[in-house]
């Protein structure tokens, strides 16, 4: 009772979630002072912000309007690029990736097999597809190619470190009642990996294939091929209404892709 | 039925023979798509520099290396540009993604028929599109400069930040929600207690998930002019000072690597 | 006190919860409703307070008919009516005390509930409930560190401290064991009894609510079958509710247990 009585009277402040309260101070401060050092180091030109304005108004304008028609030919052809490419880098992406996330799986892969996987998916995730483009288009010249590889390239990293993930973490139980029966290492895979990992693969596989169509729609900016090249020039001429088109073209695309991908997981799972 | 009676046997199959058939003809049409891509791109390909990149990837290694160190001094600043595009840019962008994921969550929404859709849209929309296209638009409106670069950031990070939330919002524990609308609170009540506690860990998970994509984004914008570390690639590379490209690469990787490293403490810490 | 005329729910999928049911309780009375998965056990507790919206019928709290309030006066009537569920429903990411003190919400403004600026006599009056389940020494623990008598302990508090008239309650023990149910029973009936609040407890277990209960309300396919004394509910009588089963353990067990307590 007389904890009670001095509970009672007492105010109460939520306990913070920073406890001490000096770091909980010198974090608060610490960001206001990055914002405001942030904020001034920005230049930003407000007269022209002010007159684009005006371009912004225009180009939101060109999506009520979008011109398909005067450019119509170069946007068929970069679009059929952009998907020939998204296509055949997904299909080789995902072809090599299985391998290599089988080898990145700890419990299926020895250790150097596992080590030298493991640094390939390293590799490719930290190269961002752009730079790798820049560096393709260097070695292999202008052209899808160099698209391709790049997309080809990004897929591996992608697709192996996730399928690995869900290898890693399967059901040892049932992958251990195939390898009891006395199965070949290869039937194993077959029998005892791949039924429980097929799902996730599928999905990840078309999610791939929507990222991809994606990117490959920026590749054309550095000479990869693919849609990004028609864009950039529509920009460079200010010819707002085929953007317009053009981005039409590609979010319709992209919301098509997930649609199906959705419809396919759903049926896979 | 897969048992088939083949000459008085019982002969088990996977498949019944219309079901392997169509599984036939659909690896055919794969592999044909696939062949037809590949004899595309194969066309429009010059084949004489592909044969001879080997030559041109060595003589490229040769000029970036070794890296001009001492180049470094002058990527302070770039360096500060893109970490103030990724940070500023997330926070913008998760300024406006909370009320348009409140607007798009099936359980949260004020109209289901009109509001929804146009989230959705908008999430979507903004989604779809690289935040290099973003840049390029932008910069074609406000000129170039880190402030386009910011921007492009913020709206590419709204789509992507609006539909992880919205989703998180529709998985809550609607019998925590039910408890707080009994006490008698109004709406904005019911959110603040209700619903903000359960999405507070997946929203700063979020935050910093998409802060650690902002940092790798954002060092490739420059490529276009909208700022950041990109420009001085851009530059180098128009002027095939490869040793600086290579330096500027390195940076870039140890930059991605430890916005990924901060990102993984971070969340580990919050969950 | 309260009283409900020919309430009515059928869901849009066309099942009917509620056929046209009546009822009456007085003040300061604690009735258990009973009746299999299903009955509209459920649905009648919130219909009351309209978490779910009834189809037609009213529902007299005092002499406000509550299916006629907008939603602000509805709110008002809220804060009268105190609710404890099942699985407890705490904000599991908020602490003990925040979950106690949500129970004011219905009192303060949102600016005031945001900052967590409660006055001072909901603090007290939060630490005095917190005492009397036991829980003082919890209020800056987070509700999910909390075992499961804990929780609908926590839970107990926060319907109390809306200062309600009448207590809804949802099967207050269904994921508690034995031990734990019948104590929280026992907390309930007896809080009820302090304060002299009326209350409807929505249970499953027919021992458990014949041991605590003035009345019984008997549910089945969303109609009342049975209402009266506990000592009334005999094999019989269960059998309409519940469909054909040897009752005769079941009831004797309950006289075994009162013996032993």
């Amino acid at each position: 009772m007389s904890e009670l009585n001095e509970l009672v009277g007492r105010p109460w402040k939520k306990p913070p979630f920073v406890k001490r309260a000096w770091l909980r101070w010198a974090m608060v401060l610490g960001f206001v002072a990055y914002l405001i050092a942030a904020y001034l180091t920005i230049e930003v030109n407000w007269a022209r912000v002010y007159e684009g304005l005006e371009r912004g108004k225009q180009f939101i304008l060109a999506f009520a309007n979008p011109d398909f028609a005067s450019r119509s030919g170069d946007i068929w052809d970069g679009m059929i690029e952009s998907i020939i490419m998204t296509v055949a880098s997904s299909v080789v992406g995902i072809v090599i990736s299985i391998p290599i996330a089988l080898g990145a799986a700890r419990n299926i892969a020895p250790l150097p097999v596992y080590l030298i996987c493991r640094s390939i998916i390293a590799v490719s995730r930290a190269l961002q597809e752009i730079i790798v483009a820049i560096l393709l288009v260097a070695i292999f010249g202008f052209g899808p190619l160099a698209g391709f590889l790049t997309l080809s390239f990004a897929t591996i990293g992608f697709l192996s470190k996730l399928l690995a993930e869900d290898i890693e973490s399967m059901d040892r139980v049932q992958a251990e009642a195939i390898k009891a029966s006395g199965a070949k290492w290869a039937q194993w895979i077959n029998y005892g990996v791949q039924p429980q990992v097929m799902p996730r693969l599928i999905g990840l596989s078309i999610y791939r294939l929507d990222i991809n169509f994606r990117e490959s729609a920026i590749l054309g900016l550095v000479g990869a091929g693919g849609i990004g090249a028609t864009l950039n020039t529509a920009f460079d001429r200010y010819e707002y209404d085929t953007a317009a088109a053009i981005l039409l073209v590609i979010i319709v695309i992209v919301m098509a892709l997930e649609y199906l991908s959705g419809i396919i997981r759903e049926r896979v799972q | 039925m897969p048992v088939r009676d083949l000459k008085g046997r019982q002969v088990w199959q996977r498949r019944t023979g219309r079901e392997s058939l169509l599984h036939w003809v659909m690896w055919l049409i794969g592999v044909a798509v696939f062949a037809y891509c590949w004899q595309q791109i194969s066309a429009s390909t010059t084949w004489f520099f592909v044969w001879d990149a080997p030559r041109i990837a060595n003589d490229i290694w040769t000029r970036a290396t070794p890296p001009r160190w001492e180049y470094i001094t002058q990527l302070g600043k770039p360096i500060w540009d893109t970490l103030n595009i990724a940070t500023l840019g997330t926070i913008l962008a998760l300024i406006m993604a909370v009320p348009i994921a409140f607007l798009a969550a099936r359980n949260t929404t004020p109209s289901k028929y009109v509001v929804r859709p146009i989230a959705l849209l908008i999430i979507v929309s903004t989604r779809s599109i690289n935040s290099l296209i973003w840049a390029l638009l932008l910069i074609a409106i406000i000129g170039p400069g880190v402030f386009a670069g910011v921007i492009a950031i913020a709206i590419r990070s709204i789509g992507f930040c609006a539909k992880l939330l919205y989703e998180a919002i529709e998985e809550i524990d609607e019998t925590q929600v039910e408890a707080i609308t009994a006490t008698g609170a109004s709406r904005w009540q019911v959110m603040a207690y209700g619903i903000v506690p359960q999405i507070l860990p997946a929203f700063a998970g979020i935050a910093v998930f998409r802060w650690d994509i902002n940092i790798r984004e954002s060092t490739v914008l420059g490529l276009v002019g909208a700022g950041g570390i990109g420009l001085q690639l851009s530059s180098s590379l128009n002027v095939l000072a490869w040793p600086q490209v290579s330096l500027i690469l390195l940076v870039i990787l140890a930059a991605v690597i430890i916005s990924e490293w901060v990102s993984a403490k971070v969340r580990g810490a919050i969950i | 006190m309260l009283r409900l005329e020919k309430l009515v729910k059928t869901y849009k999928t066309g099942d009917q919860a509620l056929k046209a049911v009546d009822l009456n309780v007085p003040e300061g009375q604690v009735l258990a409703l009973i009746g299999p998965s299903g009955a509209g056990k459920s649905t009648l507790i919130r219909c009351i307070n309209r978490l779910v919206e009834p189809t037609s019928g009213s529902v007299f709290l005092g002499d406000v008919d509550l299916t006629r309030l907008s939603m602000s006066a509805l709110r008002r009537q809220r804060r009268r009516m105190g609710m404890i569920f099942q699985e407890y429903a705490l904000v599991e990411r908020l602490t003990v005390m925040e979950n106690v003190l949500s129970g004011r919400l219905g009192y303060v403004g949102f600016w005031r509930s945001f900052l967590r600026k409660y006055p001072q006599s909901d603090v007290d009056e939060a630490f005095r409930l917190l005492d009397r389940v036991g829980l003082a020494h919890m209020a800056d623990k987070r509700a999910d560190e909390l075992s499961g008598g804990q929780r609908q302990r926590v839970g107990i508090c926060r319907a109390l401290i809306q200062d309600p008239a009448l207590l809804l309650v949802d099967e207050p023990t269904a994921s508690l064991d034995p031990k734990t149910s019948r104590q929280i029973m026992r907390l309930i009936c007896e809080l009820c009894k302090e304060r002299g609040l009326a209350a409807i407890i929505n249970i499953h277990d027919v021992a458990l609510a014949q041991m605590f209960v003035q009345r019984v309300i008997g549910l089945r396919f969303g109609a009342v079958e049975f209402d009266g004394l506990p000592e009334g509910l005999t094999p019989e009588v269960l059998t309409t509710i519940y469909g054909e089963e040897d009752w005769e353990a079941t009831i004797e067990k309950v006289d075994e247990d009162e013996a032993l307590a």
